[in-house]
């Protein structure tokens, strides 16, 4: 169905290495004048991860850790600052500039069911338009069976029912499911949802995750699952990368991550999570302040200020990640 | 006496065309002094529009039907505006949903906490600053900030302020629509442990708008399950979620993930939550309940107790 080429025997799908994507802030004139460098919000300041063939990684992180930033680095939407992007084996950034069709591979899933469908746009035409864009069948009868395929794979049945619905007629998670099909129709083996689930109703998420476990396994597609919600990545999720402040702190098989989590900030994210046993109250490590400005990363380990386990060496060794009993954790203390 | 006794609560919405939706129905509860009480549902279930009724803030396609709000024996739904409005934010007050993106962005905070306890408290300046001061410290903010703006607060700063403002004039009762969403999950828990603080060492009750039954379990005493604007389920958090009679309760708490069993098979409820204008017959739950019979679509089941202080709509419970 697609022209990009076959895929390597390369294991890993996506390859991710010391991946930065720093944002100049704007300077005053007579700092610009006087050629002063401008502070950077370092968004991404060294990511480094694979995902394999058939796997859910699920990027987890609190507002500002960068992992969105990282999701459009890999997505081709945003040019590195530094390190590198390998798809399939390939650099991803030179590939996209030579051949847009690799768009027909890695696709995206959206957050806001609300805001991201077309409103004026029928659903066949919404999930239409990626087929068009690329130009893969020959007649709008094709397409129309491709569309028609799409919207029952998703669940949407019977399809030729929704073909022709504006999105306002549909609920969130129909129109969430819009979206997932817009993503499919062009056959991608990488599909990057970011917070897919977050703005669903509680009693309609869990649907559309088994939605998405049910098309990763029945069409091998590798998936990056970024969201803020450790217990949703708890559920869908092979390996649990934890982000802070632009860094991967702790990566590992989700269940290891979950059940000993070994830097202090994974430790705090999970005791926080409300539990729904009444009589079982974990003990909250509520860590005290907020997450600091990206434009002013503290230094030694970015997490110092706010660690119950700080020592002096903190303060000035920068961690790397680490083996350490199953998965990688970025800490000296551990 | 309990400090707040809701008796069959009713709100509408009239369209513009003369269509009557009925919002809110029947609705029953208490909350004693120090008590937190959570009201969760899903979109549309009442929860919010319950709550502006409460304290007579509804927009003006909204009306009260029926019912009444006894606050210490009195019931406020029987007060003229004048007199409630004398009553609003000294005896009660609300922390609105997404409210923190709500403050005026040209003032101060000091100045938006001072305009709350002016209205109802003509104190000469220097005392209402040391108030304004005392109020943000009781919050976790610092008193120094009162003379920065909002947008040199953080998302969980502002919340804190606007608890702040809800607290201006020493409120028995303090409703939080919401406190916790749109805020990362570490910030959530420094509000809700703030909360926690405040009703203890203020003995206010609170009452809890909410989505996410995690704050519930964990914040509240009492719980109020709503669906399609009627009560579904009611009473101890222990009981209600240890063991949920009513179907609704009970899918719902299979649809949240709990990392104490991350390996648990999630659930889902088919369908989605009803609209206004479109409310199903009979019990509001039947189009997606999988007991459902023909009662529950021909008749809408009233609460009543199934164990002590436990209230469930459910011909079948």
């Amino acid at each position: 169905m697609t022209s990009t080429p076959p895929p390597s025997d390369n294991p890993a799908i996506l390859e991710v290495a010391d991946l930065a994507k720093h944002f100049p802030i704007q300077r005053s004139m007579i700092a610009t004048l006087r050629r002063t460098p401008p502070r950077l919000v370092r968004a991404v300041d060294g990511v480094s991860f694979e995902l394999r063939r058939g796997e859910v990684l699920a990027l987890v992180g609190e507002s500002g850790c960068g992992k969105t930033t990282t999701a459009m680095s890999v997505m081709g939407l945003t040019e590195p600052s530094g390190g590198m992007i390998r798809f399939e084996g390939q650099p991803l950034h030179e590939l996209l500039r030579r051949d847009r069709s690799l768009r027909q591979t890695i696709q995206m899933i959206f957050q806001d069911p609300y805001e991201s469908l077309n409103p004026r746009m029928t659903v066949g035409e919404i999930v239409a338009e990626p087929l068009e864009v690329h130009k893969l069948y020959k007649t709008k009868q094709a397409t129309e069976q491709a569309v028609l395929a799409a919207l029952d794979e998703v669940g949407l049945r019977p399809a030729a029912e929704f073909i022709n619905r504006l999105p306002h007629e549909l609920s969130g998670g129909q129109r969430q499911r819009v979206v997932i099909a817009g993503a499919l129709v062009t056959g991608p083996r990488l599909l990057v949802a970011d917070e897919p689930v977050s703005m669903l109703d509680v009693s309609i998420r869990a649907e559309i995750l088994m939605l998405l476990n049910d098309l990763r396994k029945r069409r091998g597609i590798s998936i990056l699952f970024i969201t803020h919600d450790l217990a949703t990545a708890a559920l869908f999720a092979d390996r649990i990368a934890v982000m802070y402040l632009g860094r991967i702190v702790e990566i590992g098989p989700a269940n290891a991550v979950l059940a000993q989590p070994l830097h202090p900030y994974t430790k705090a994210l999970l005791s926080v999570i409300p539990s729904l046993n009444p009589h079982r109250k974990r003990q909250h490590l509520i860590l005290q302040g907020e997450t600091p400005n990206p434009a002013d990363i503290p230094s030694g380990c970015r997490f110092h200020p706010r660690c119950p386990l700080v020592i002096d060496a903190c303060h000035a060794t920068d961690p790397h990640l680490e083996h350490k009993q199953g998965h990688e954790v970025a800490c000296i203390r551990v | 006496m309990p400090l707040l006794d809701i008796r069959n609560l009713s709100t509408e919405f009239v369209t513009d065309d003369g269509v009557v939706l009925r919002a809110v129905e029947d609705v029953s509860f208490t909350l004693e002094r120090g008590e937190a009480l959570g009201i969760v549902g899903e979109s549309g279930c009442g929860k919010t529009t319950a709550m502006l009724s409460l304290l007579r803030l509804l927009p003006h396609a909204g009306r009260i039907a029926g019912g009444q709000a006894l606050f210490d024996g009195e019931d406020l739904f029987a007060l003229s505006t004048d007199e409630f409005r004398k009553r609003r934010w000294r005896d009660l007050a609300m922390v609105f949903q997404g409210e923190m993106n709500a403050l005026n962005p040209v003032r101060t905070i000091g100045d938006q906490v001072r305009e709350a306890i002016l209205l109802h408290m003509p104190w000469p300046r220097a005392k209402i600053d040391a108030r304004v001061g005392e109020l943000l410290e009781l919050v976790g903010i610092p008193a120094w900030r009162a003379a920065q703006y909002p947008h040199q607060y953080s998302g969980g700063m502002r919340q804190r302020a606007m608890i702040a403002m809800a607290l201006a004039c020493n409120p028995q009762l303090i409703v939080a629509d919401e406190p916790t969403t749109a805020l990362d999950v570490m910030i959530q828990a420094q509000i809700m442990e703030l909360l926690d603080r405040l009703r203890r060492d203020l003995d206010l009750a609170m009452i809890i708008v909410t989505h996410d039954l995690g704050v519930v379990a964990e914040a509240c005493q009492k719980v109020l399950v709503m669906y399609g604007g009627r009560v579904a389920e009611y009473g101890p958090v222990e009981q209600v979620f240890g063991d949920p009679r009513h179907p609704y309760t009970q899918r719902l708490l299979k649809a949240f993930p709990d990392l104490d069993n991350p390996q648990a098979e999630l659930m889902s409820i088919p369908g989605s939550p009803p609209r206004l204008s479109a409310l199903p017959t009979g019990c509001r739950f039947h189009p997606r309940c999988p007991l459902a019979v023909e009662r529950c679509v021909i008749e809408t089941p009233i609460p009543r107790s199934v164990a002590a202080g436990q209230l469930v709509a459910c011909h079948l419970a």
